[in-house]
């Protein structure tokens, strides 16, 4: 396998473990964390930040969403998707302007 | 590390890697390979697959060109667990720290390849940005880098910005120098994996 074509599969099987495998958080939330969209409120902080300034995050941002009942481990599957969510925006937003600059100068 | 799971809630076997790296290193193991051994089934195992194939894998972008390309995003990211590991790193793969110091102090200005230059600036805008169009792409490739390249290197950012939020979020302890310098060594001979 190419290499390229290699990384593009791990990086599908990382995002589909996270999202569609089993996990503490439910799938749905996973989900919402993952496209920083629709967050309940105690997470809404965390997350955010996660995804958009993470050097904001403070120990006061897990203590807002655990005392609203999240768990440890529910955190880390939820922070952990919150990043990989908008990392993969990203890669796929510059995979996708090296496609189109790349059609172009074949096409021209 | 937070949350507390993180510091408290590995298993047995990791907890004899975790005492044995301290044992033969005389250092705790860093925060960054802890993550990667809580429930590894979750993220771990793959997100290591992924970073050994993005930074020593197959490209014609050297191992020094792809940590500095690490710290260099990094630095974007306002990690500070980051930047020192992938500096130490990429000054170590290089064995030039004036290289790496001038790139993270100021890159347009670093005496450095102008396609490396190119690649850096591309991830530096993605990184702030978020996104990237096809002009930013052309620039790139008129520098004379190739797709294959700019795919790598589209690799490493992801690779990056995927850690270095997870370092800021679960508070990754940052290191002394001398802890990062042994990182760095452990890095180049053993890679991600």
């Amino acid at each position: 396998m190419p290499a390229e074509s290699e990384k593009r599969s791990i990086h599908h099987l990382l995002v589909d473990r996270i999202l569609q495998g089993p996990g503490r958080a439910p799938a749905d939330q996973r989900a919402r964390a993952f496209d920083n969209a629709n967050l309940p409120e105690p997470l809404g902080p965390l997350l955010d930040k996660v995804a958009t300034k993470s050097a904001q995050v403070t120990d006061a941002d897990f203590a807002t969403a655990m005392e609203a009942g999240f768990t440890d481990d529910q955190l880390f599957e939820l922070v952990i998707c919150a990043a990989v969510g908008e990392s993969t925006r990203q890669y796929e937003a510059g995979l996708a302007a090296l496609a189109e600059a790349i059609a172009d100068t074949e096409a021209g | 590390m937070r949350p507390g799971v993180l510091e408290h809630g590995y298993g047995v076997g990791p907890k004899l890697l975790f005492r044995l790296i301290r044992l033969m290193s005389g250092r705790p193991a860093p925060d960054a390979a802890k993550l990667t051994f809580y429930r590894p089934d979750f993220y771990g195992t793959h997100m290591k697959t992924f970073t050994q194939e993005a930074m020593r894998g197959r490209s014609t972008w050297s191992v020094g060109d792809r940590e500095l390309m690490a710290a260099y995003v990094s630095k974007v990211n306002d990690s500070p667990f980051c930047v020192g590991a992938h500096t130490a790193t990429a000054t170590r793969a290089y064995q030039d720290g004036e290289r790496v110091a001038a790139v993270l102090a100021d890159l347009d200005s670093a005496t450095i390849e102008e396609g490396l230059r190119a690649t850096l600036g591309m991830l530096g805008k993605l990184t702030s940005e978020g996104t990237l169009n096809a002009d930013d792409i052309r620039a790139v490739l008129s520098a004379g880098v190739s797709r294959q390249q700019i795919g790598d290197a589209l690799a490493v950012g992801f690779a990056f910005n995927t850690t270095d939020r997870l370092a800021n979020a679960f508070a990754f302890q940052v290191l002394s120098q001398e802890g990062f310098e042994a990182g760095a060594k452990y890095l180049l001979k053993r890679g991600y994996r």
